[in-house]
């Protein structure tokens, strides 16, 4: 009698496991399937849109027609703009924290603070970017003030990042280099960096394609609505191609008509997430077999 | 002279590099400063136009009105004094514009030189008038007299529910219609996203093989990687028209859609963390618990989620506190009504995207600038709380480990 029970117990388990495991199973491919969902579509009613004249032309007749060519220039620009101040300040930063400073108050602090920043809203960026760069310094809506907004978003991702591919680096390579009598700046830029290296350009690229789709910091920094011509110096206003597909698949002036113009820019900030993401996970890999085989 | 160079050089790096880690310190405080400086600003504010004066006759005993009360007199809910503690009589409004009703084109003028004397004589001979009108046609010898208006209080910023920041004659600064919009669509997107989340966390951490999980991990950062404008976009063109069609509503941007997009971009935050979570469980904590007989599942629901327990809710918090400060694709979806939610079919309006959608059109250092500012202050503050309470959830485990 015993027996019969136990078997049946045994029996239950495994059923309720199976259940259990199926269960899971349907719902981590129905994560997967939402973003093959999302991005599917956006591609297969993009892709007819995406033209040589399309990513060359400007906008025409109310953007329902042309292309969208300020509007990538003007992202580039962005991202161009706010990397050159998050990286070298970031990187540093991170060396400063990681490398130089000893663990006590200060480190305690300065790590809270750029975790305090990394969980600010973008939109919270935007009106801090608005407030200073635009109006208290008087740099204007311009790409100057969106490039520092957006850069400073995107610092505490660099430093997290650079850190910890410091922090992966072996500490018998720091003491080797300052016992053969290198200072601890020599070591950190001979010996530290070099090989942190391929970590902190993945995570470079990955906040690169993070950057090009904010739109909220840029929203009043930099965005102009319709600017059928390039920037010429940091201090013009600019379009930017996630402010442009905002713009014209909610308040455009033929919604409808330009449609196709909302998918085909959709496409492009996909395609340069997707290029970003790829690109970091080639190097990853790249450089993962790289050591192994040193 | 080379040693003193290489010092001296060792010593300027070192400072550039200390200036560089001071510096996200530095943006913190100074985003305090501005924010706050601006935000706090508008309870300094009268929420009457600067320029425009509010006047009753003479012989009306009222002095103060707060501006809640402004307008209801304005919008007509409020129609006999006797309401706000005056005479039983009807109020009459007097709007500048409404002048021509009372006198003739000669008697305003043809560029109202004799307007503030019209408006003289009408607020005198009319006990029961209250008259908006700007301040320059305000007469010398003015025979009512000007209505004080009660500052923007914290009361009537926190407990107002009725959002109208341009209104006239007096703006309605009530941001308890946004803080539940934010809330409630929050909620929603959580509700969405956790069981969908932790399935898949529970699912790559412990079911799948590796090369499932190899494929899966960087298909979840793509999904963050993402950017909001076109989540938003995709929600606007998929789910909207969806969500109207199936319950069959006059608009599809309701907050169940805003729910559903937030919800998903919610997921890979809440997956990432609460997966590497489990993963964190000691092995011999798990081999024990098969060891005693356990099937893997549960092992699962006995050993594994109970001891990354706080690494799961820590993934939830996070995921809310994304939800609460997400802009963009909140602002294209849900609708963007100001009013208190009854049902997730109906549009909601969030903090975030109130910001973003007003603030372009507000001047420069007005009340409507300010007040967005402190609602970009309200939302420092929630964010800035939900990362605090994730920081002590994960060092309480800490110490319990010890």
């Amino acid at each position: 009698m015993e027996l019969v029970d136990e078997n049946k117990l045994a029996k239950n388990k495994k059923r309720n496991q199976a259940i259990a495991f199926w269960i899971f199973r349907i719902l981590s491919y129905a994560v997967v399937a939402i973003l093959f969902v999302i991005l599917s579509f956006i591609i297969i009613k993009g892709f007819s849109v995406i033209s040589w004249d399309f990513i060359t032309k400007m906008p025409e007749e109310g953007m329902t027609k042309g292309g969208i060519f300020p509007a990538i220039i003007g992202t580039l620009c962005l991202v161009g703009g706010s990397m050159l101040f998050a990286f070298p300040v970031g990187v540093f930063a991170a060396i400063y924290m990681n490398e130089y400073v000893k663990a006590g108050i200060i480190k305690k602090i300065i790590k809270q603070m750029t975790n305090n920043l990394a969980g600010i809203p973008s939109i919270v960026f935007g009106l801090f970017g608005m407030s200073l760069f635009v109006n208290k310094l008087g740099f204007g809506d311009s790409l100057l003030a969106g490039s520092l907004t957006l850069g400073l978003l995107a610092l505490p991702v660099v430093i997290r990042i650079t850190e910890e591919a410091l922090k992966s680096v072996d500490n018998t390579f720091r003491q080797a280099s300052l016992g053969l009598g290198a200072s601890k700046w020599e070591t950190t830029r001979r010996v530290v960096l070099p090989i942190a290296f391929p970590n902190i350009i993945t995570g470079l690229i990955l906040s690169i394609g993070r950057v090009s789709g904010e739109t909220a910091p840029i929203l009043f920094t930099v965005a102009a609505y319709f600017l059928p011509k390039l920037p010429t110096s940091i201090f013009d206003q600019a379009m930017a191609l996630p402010y442009h597909l905002y713009v014209i698949s909610t308040s455009g002036t033929n919604i409808e008509e330009s449609r196709p113009i909302a998918y085909g820019t959709a496409l492009v900030l996909i395609f340069i997430v997707l290029i970003a993401n790829l690109l970091a996970n080639g190097l990853r890999k790249y450089f993962g077999k790289k050591v192994k085989m040193n | 002279m080379k040693t003193f160079y290489k010092k001296f050089s060792e010593k300027f790096i070192e400072g550039l590099l200390m200036l560089s880690g001071t510096i996200t310190s530095l943006t913190v405080v100074l985003i305090v400063f501005f924010l706050f400086k601006e935000g706090l600003g508008v309870f300094d504010k009268k929420p009457v136009e600067e320029g425009y004066v509010i006047a009753l006759s003479k012989s009306n005993p009222l002095k103060t009105l707060s501006s809640e009360q402004i307008k209801n007199i304005y919008d007509q809910k409020i129609t006999h004094w006797s309401e706000i503690g005056g005479k039983p009589d009807s109020i009459i409004l007097f709007r500048a514009e409404d002048i021509s009703n009372f006198y003739s084109d000669e008697e305003i003028g043809e560029n109202f030189e004799g307007l503030s004397t019209c408006i003289n004589r009408l607020v005198d001979s009319l006990p029961d008038i209250i008259a908006f009108f700007p301040k320059k046609y305000l007469a010398k010898d003015f025979k009512g007299h000007e209505l004080t208006v009660d500052k923007v209080s914290l009361k009537e910023f926190f407990g107002g529910k009725e959002w109208f920041p341009t209104a006239q004659p007096s703006a309605q600064l009530g941001v308890l219609p946004l803080i539940l919009g934010t809330l409630w669509v929050s909620l929603g997107a959580i509700l969405l996203a956790l069981p969908l989340g932790l399935a898949a966390a529970i699912f790559m951490s412990e079911i799948a093989k590796d090369n499932v999980r190899r494929i899966m991990k960087p298909l979840i950062e793509l999904l963050a990687g993402i950017p909001s404008v076109v989540y938003g976009f995709f929600g606007l063109v998929i789910i909207v028209p969806l969500i109207q069609k199936t319950f069959n509503l006059p608009v599809g941007e309701t907050g169940l859609a805003g729910s559903i997009i937030l919800g998903i971009m919610a997921l890979p935050t809440i997956i990432t963390i609460s997966e590497d979570a489990m993963r964190n469980t000691p092995r011999a904590m798990k081999e024990a618990s098969l060891a005693l007989g356990a099937s893997k599942w549960q092992t699962i629901y006995k050993v594994v989620i109970p001891y990354s327990i706080s690494g799961i809710s820590a993934g939830a918090i996070l995921g809310i506190g994304r939800a609460i400060g997400e802009t963009m694709a909140v602002l294209m979806v849900t609708g963007n009504a100001a009013v208190i939610p009854h049902s997730i079919l109906e549009p909601v309006r969030t903090i975030p995207a109130t910001i973003a959608a007003e603030l372009g059109e507000a001047p420069n250092g007005g009340l409507h600038y300010q007040a967005l500012f402190a609602l970009g202050c309200i939302l420092f503050l929630i964010t800035l709380f939900i990362n605090l309470a994730v920081e002590f959830i994960s060092n309480r485990k800490q110490h319990n480990k010890h």
